[in-house]
């Protein structure tokens, strides 16, 4: 072994042993789990444990409240993307007209909600909802709108913590996009400007051409974080009303660690696991496809 | 007619694009503002009608009930804010100062030290940042139990320490310095731990300084494991102490603002005193994927 091999090793071993220890060897396991009926009988006494083979997920099938939660995860990542990067991209757009000043400020400001704790946050953001005392419907009763009970209406119990969401995290992609933007050929929009082009046209042809594969990567990506929601619903509504807001992680931690069904649990956290992973795959197939949008 | 309104739009453009990112800016920092206006609220207020927009007399009551008043009516009661605090620095402090001395020279292991396996651990790395990491927490949890590390510190800052993100950000800062440097150092007989403290490290300590602000921010943060994994009241970290009070004195407004203001706030104000650093970091890691 020569010295820099070995110098190699002893950098990176420490690190490697805590990643198989913390995650490499608990991901294993948990495929093991899945296929178990651990329980909270298991949990006292590992003899009581039974190999069930693909029980867990047939028994998933004939959850109501699983094939809830997954539809909830399915609506929360369907509205909440578009939400999420739309804002993002609305922001980073305006942020880069060259005419807007201190933007340096802007940026730090409206990027501050992202570094923040999602349960602090979404402990003010249930004030602002609050349908008697809050801001939000102060400010709408202002324009005349009646009360709306956000977080107590199983219909606009989601649309509202997407609202909180889109709010907390809308910076982090609008960095990006910012980022993208400032490589758009400015040659080009000058010769597409002099030709006549509208704004649109310009956006559409020039711009988009040139972030389309960074807008490409952020919305997959944004498909797996909306894929993990918990604490949101967790802080604001406790997955109600009416169930409405249990996501596929609520159900998986309320499995788990509330009723100690970790067998049960594992199933839906490998459920979980093959969705961001057909996410990933989306992901590199289109961007091989695709040089753009 | 034409030519002089277009000449007032253009005119007029500097100032409309500014107040349209000012505007967007401030409905984005109210919620934030407001979170603080209500905390110092007299107890009760928040929740007259009309919505009060100000405080009619500015307190610090909630912050004296959060964290140092501790007996109610003769009956001692600890909303366990103040603890909470002190055990999010402690490992938020412990997370970020081991997780930069091991993934650092890791990184650099990885761009710089041939040894034999590497490709092919880098490729898993890469591959492993596929796996959600949740999928891992409930086995975790009873791996855990049997190193008896539940309800514990360190089984709150284990887990943190796994940074394979940490490590590819590191690679990647790496790859930057010239072979020449280390080589040059190698053949004047620098050993390598010498070569990576005195040549290495120097040129990376903007990186360094981005990821442990990373690291800090994401250990303070960090909500679903702690909540898991800690189970004495004694131990919780703030997010887990603040949902915790949320569920039972929701409608104590003006108390749970300070609650949020008191767990916001440090992360807050160390991002906006080293926030170059982090959005640079921040699109280091997006540029690469």
């Amino acid at each position: 072994m020569t010295r820099q091999e070995r110098a190699g090793w002893l950098f990176a071993a420490p690190v490697l042993a805590i990643i198989a220890l913390v995650f490499v060897l608990p991901t294993a396991l948990a495929l093991c789990l899945s296929v178990t009926d651990y329980s909270i009988y298991a949990l006292a006494d590992w003899s009581n444990l039974r190999f069930v083979g693909l029980g867990n997920f047939t028994d998933l099938l004939s959850t109501p409240l699983f094939w809830r939660a997954l539809a909830n995860t399915l609506i929360f990542a369907a509205l909440g993307v578009p939400m999420a990067i739309g804002t993002s991209l609305f922001v980073a757009l305006l942020l880069n007209d060259a005419t807007v000043r201190w933007k340096p400020l802007w940026r730090v400001l409206l990027f501050a909600p992202y570094v923040t704790s999602i349960v602090a946050t979404a402990v003010v953001w249930r004030f602002l909802f609050n349908q008697r005392f809050g801001l939000i419907n102060r400010a709408l009763g202002a324009i005349g709108v009646a009360p709306v009970d956000w977080l107590g209406n199983p219909h606009l119990s989601i649309p509202a913590i997407l609202i909180f969401v889109t709010w907390k995290v809308f910076g982090y992609n609008m960095i990006v996009f910012t980022a993208a933007l400032a490589a758009v050929p400015q040659d080009l929009m000058e010769a597409a400007r002099l030709d006549g082009a509208s704004r649109w046209a310009r956006f559409r042809h020039v711009t988009l051409p040139a972030i389309g594969p960074t807008l490409l990567l952020a919305t997959v990506m944004s498909v797996a974080g909306f894929l993990q929601i918990f604490a949101e619903p967790y802080v604001m509504t406790m997955g109600g009303p009416a169930q409405s807001t249990t996501t596929l992680l609520y159900f998986m931690f309320d499995e788990g660690f509330k009723w100690w069904n970790l067998g049960q649990a594992s199933a839906v956290a490998f459920v979980l696991f093959v969705m961001t992973l057909a996410v990933t795959v989306v992901q590199t197939r289109l961007g091989r496809r695709r040089e753009w949008l | 007619m034409a030519v002089t309104r277009r000449m007032a739009v253009t005119r007029l453009r500097p100032f409309l694009a500014t107040a349209a990112v000012a505007l967007l800016t401030a409905l984005t920092v109210l919620p934030l503002a407001y979170m603080v206006i209500v905390s110092f609220m007299p107890r009760g207020e928040s929740t007259t009608l009309p919505t009060p927009l100000w405080p009619s007399r500015w307190s610090i009551e909630n912050y004296y009930e959060l964290l140092v008043r501790r007996q109610f009516d003769g009956a001692w009661f600890d909303y366990r804010i103040f603890p909470a605090l002190l055990n999010s620095l402690l490992v938020a402090a412990i997370s970020t100062l081991l997780g930069l001395v091991l993934t650092v020279p890791a990184g650099y292991a990885f761009a710089k030290l041939r040894f034999r396996g590497r490709a092919r651990l880098l490729q898993m790395l890469v591959a492993a940042l596929v796996v959600p990491g949740q999928v891992a927490m409930l086995p975790l949890f009873l791996i855990f139990k049997e190193l008896r590390l539940v309800n514990s510190y360190a089984g709150v800052i284990l887990p943190s320490l796994a940074g394979i993100f940490a490590v590819l950000f590191v690679r990647q800062a790496t790859l930057a310095i010239p072979d020449e440097m280390i080589d040059a150092a190698r053949i004047d007989g620098a050993s390598e731990l010498r070569i990576f403290a005195q040549i290495v490290l120097p040129l990376l300590t903007p990186v360094v300084v981005t990821l442990a602000v990373f690291m800090f921010l994401g250990s303070w943060n960090d909500f679903l494991w702690p909540l898991i994994v800690l189970v004495d009241q004694h131990l919780y970290t703030l997010p887990v102490a603040v949902a915790a009070i949320s569920r039972e004195h929701a409608a104590d407004g003006e108390l749970m603002m300070a609650a949020a203001v008191v767990t916001t706030m440090p992360v807050l104000l160390l991002f906006l005193a080293l926030q170059r650093y982090y959005l640079t970091g921040l699109l280091g890691g997006s540029v690469k994927g």
